[in-house]
């Protein structure tokens, strides 16, 4: 489709309008009719086609080249000059015999299922809070504000509140656990050992899921009521009403909400950094800790720049299989 | 379809692309500062006392003073010691630091190593009255040997055993310990009804270096070689390690929800009475803060394994302090070394280490009677006779890092009941030491 664009204050203009307006907009630099037809999107975009280059492209270029490079304490001052060491610190990275490796691979395993299992919750307390706010009930308004309220907090704020709670002899978690439930023999250990894997998942949920209830609550609202009205006169129940309706016209909702999800919690230092500080315990110890670790706490940050290297491409590959996937499912569904 | 695409797409891009930015900046710094800028400086001062307000407020009216003696505006910023060392490192990588700042002084030969900061050989010595006036040990932490330091000494600090003296009393104990034995059978008789004999903070990383730093020492050994290689799996160190965590282990005289403490939480346990020692460094004007009175408690030397302390295996502390330092590429050289000569100045030194319950490193403002105090006078003694400074080496902070989380990694395992063997600590260590040589 390459029909002509043409403004419509030209064409539409009065006699009247064409007095002094006409001799104002005479005086105006005339914009040549191929950038104002081609070329005004992209001008339009500039602006943030500039601040990306600025904010994310540099920075990650540079990333990469410090990867190749030799970067401790010695030469962060001037890290220009710091020794070329081509593959080496990705085979450092990847050498999954030697501690470093065996640790990495170690969090990545830990990432894995801590995304898995977040995104999971996250998507699901999120609908089942869309759905139920669907109807129209009085305190509706309030419920959608308290929901969302852990998205609007301070990330740092609502983690260090959470690592008071999880704290052993103090908490309020053991508090209600053990002493007034007395579900527990003894107060439980939530940010040292194998507990901390649980009080990250729950700490991660709870930020995480207002996020995916406010993406689903919007995309509900679009569908027409029409449709459940059908269905329920053909004599579709609640479930099959949410398989056939509700989950296909939330597809393309779904679709980036999971992607927006997956990345997110795959790359987030604030809540295990907050919790548990520069060091976690084994059983949260996520990669981006790890590299964290590598980076700015041991000062090797070739080598860190080397695993926030393999990271991107991880991460490429998964999301270019997701997106291929995704959209084959589309097109074969016929959905919209 | 196509919008939700291209949501995707930028979505993705942008995303992605802060994985990799983590490790961006840096530039070149000069070599030396410039007077570009004779009218300002920045501080970056470290949280001392209770709060970053509370040293706002001791520092602001002696920042005025030196405004007022030189015309040289200072801007401060307190920062949290858990931000310190990032926040130098950043400055450090993008040349965009301040003019002035404090560091932890067992940092000061890994930050000597980056060649960011103003190296204090005697020419610039003199310009603040000459090295002669600052004590040895402490100028001996403040940069590896054979080299200019990187900073200067500004408050000294050294490890103390506070302990309450009512629940001593009330135990049927007539005094502090001298050993480690006599401390873990008095602990044994403290550690009963709820209360515990000893606080310790498991999960702060430097704290558990300190100590096993210490009772390496008593070990006779070093968790350093002379040419600067890691040993930590050297039976001294391996035994300092697991004779600490046994504490909790073995001996039970430590809370085993101490191992997840990492604010000071010790030291509220111990203002609360629920603890009744504490090894800490300096911690007067935070019991204080806590409402516990001068007489509550006592400070006594750190125990040893035998004996009194002293030099070689009788060390009991390591020599702790706060180093200012001058970022070489000022743009206030001159007046940042009049800052640093202000800030060590006798009369500066007696008030801001009274204040902050330190000991000057400045050998003629020490003779001041204020720091003739009894828990004072421990620490004196400490500096000047029974403690080592940290190794000096560029990877201390790797060090602090590494083998400060196999020790935390080591209370989690004592605090879940998981035994803490020689074998175990051991091999903690021998991770903590392959990672360090990678």
């Amino acid at each position: 489709m390459t029909s002509t664009v043409t403004p419509p204050v030209r064409e539409s203009g009065s006699g009247a309008d064409q007095g002094d307006g006409g001799a104002r907009r005479r005086r105006l630099p005339r914009i040549p009719d191929r950038i104002r037809q081609g070329g005004l999107p992209y001008l339009l975009l500039l602006p943030a086609v500039l601040l990306e280059l600025l904010v994310h492209i540099v920075p990650m270029v540079i990333g990469i080249v410090m990867s190749f490079r030799e970067l401790t304490q010695l030469y962060i001052n001037n890290w220009g000059n710091a020794p070329w060491r081509a593959f080496d610190n990705y085979k450092i990275a990847v050498d999954f015999d030697a501690p470093l490796g065996e640790a990495l691979l170690h969090s990545f395993y830990v990432t894995c299922l801590f995304t898995v299992i977040t995104v999971g919750l996250s998507w699901l307390f999120g609908m089942a809070a869309a759905v139920m706010l669907q109807g129209n009930f009085r305190g509706r308004g309030l419920l959608r504000a308290v929901f969302l309220t852990p998205y609007a907090l301070p990330v740092y704020a609502a983690v260090i509140t959470w690592a008071f709670m999880f704290q052993r002899d103090n908490g309020m978690i053991n508090h209600v656990l053990h002493n007034q439930l007395g579900l527990t023999d003894e107060p439980s250990f939530w940010l040292i050992g194998d507990n901390s894997f649980i009080a990250l998942v729950v700490v991660a949920v709870w930020k995480s899921w207002p996020f995916a209830f406010l993406m689903l609550m919007a995309g509900l609202q679009n569908i027409p009521r029409e449709l459940y009205e059908a269905a329920s006169i053909d004599g579709a129940g609640i479930w099959q009403q949410i398989r056939k309706i509700t989950l296909p016209s939330l597809r393309p909702v779904n679709q980036v909400l999971v992607l927006v999800l997956f990345l997110w919690t795959f790359n987030d230092f604030n809540t295990p950094y907050v919790l548990f500080g520069e060091s976690a315990p084994e059983a949260a110890d996520l990669i981006s800790i790890h590299i964290y670790q590598s980076s700015f706490v041991t000062w090797n940050f070739g080598t860190g720049s080397a695993m926030s290297v393999l990271l991107l491409l991880f991460l490429l590959l998964v999301t270019a299989v997701y997106l291929v996937a995704t959209s084959r499912g589309r097109k074969g569904s016929g959905a919209v | 379809m196509r919008r939700t695409r291209a949501a995707a797409v930028i979505t993705l891009v942008t995303a992605l692309a802060a994985t990799v930015t983590g490790c961006g900046g840096g530039t070149s710094t000069d070599e030396g500062g410039s007077n570009d800028s004779p009218k300002t400086l920045t501080y970056w001062a470290s949280n001392q006392g209770p709060n970053i307000e509370a040293d706002k407020k001791i520092l602001t009216p002696e920042l005025k003073k030196f405004e007022k003696e030189t015309g040289i505006k200072v801007k401060l910023e307190v920062v949290p010691w858990s931000d310190l060392l990032t926040r130098i490192l950043a400055a450090t990588t993008s040349g965009q630091g301040p003019d002035v700042l404090n560091i932890g002084n067992t940092w000061s030969a890994s930050l000597q190593a980056t060649g960011a900061l103003l190296p204090w050989d005697d020419k610039n010595f003199e310009a603040i009255g000459g090295r002669d006036r600052f004590v040895d040990s402490a100028v001996a932490s403040a940069g590896a040997e054979g080299q200019p330091p990187a900073a200067v000494p500004l408050y000294s600090l050294a490890y103390a055993l506070y302990y309450n003296k009512q629940m001593f009393a009330d135990a049927g104990i007539d005094g502090p310990p001298a050993t480690w034995d006599e401390l873990v059978a008095d602990g044994k008789k403290l550690s009963k009804d709820g209360k515990w004999a000893l606080g310790t903070e498991g999960g702060n990383l430097s704290n558990n270096i300190h100590q096993v730093f210490a009772l390496g020492q008593q070990h006779g050994d070093n968790f350093f070689d002379a040419s600067g290689k890691p040993t930590f799996t050297t039976d001294g160190n391996v035994a300092a390690v697991k004779q600490y965590i046994d504490f909790m282990a073995k001996d039970k005289i430590i809370a085993p929800g101490n191992a997840e403490y990492a604010q000071n939480q010790s030291l509220t346990d111990f203002a609360k009475g629920k603890t009744a020692m504490v090894l800490w460094q300096a911690a007067a004007s935070t019991f204080a803060s806590q409402g516990m009175k001068p007489e509550d408690w006592g400070a006594a030397p750190v125990p040893v394994p035998s004996g009194t302390p002293g030099t070689g295996e009788q060390v009991n502390s390591m020599v702790a302090g706060i180093n200012i330092a001058v970022f070489k590429n000022t743009k206030n050289i001159e007046g940042a070394k009049k800052f640093v000569e202000f800030m060590t100045s006798d009369a500066e030194q007696k008030l801001l280490n009274k204040t902050y319950g330190s000991i000057p490193p400045v050998a003629a403002a020490q003779s001041d009677p204020a720091f003739a105090a009894p828990d004072l006078k421990v620490l004196r003694d400490t500096l000047a006779g029974s403690a080592a400074p940290l190794p000096q080496v560029p990877e201390e902070s790797q060090f602090e890092t590494a083998v400060g989380t196999a020790v935390k990694d080591l209370w989690a395992d004592a605090a879940s009941g998981t035994p803490v063997t020689t074998e175990s600590v051991k091999k903690r260590l021998d991770k903590a030491q392959q990672q360090m040589q990678q």
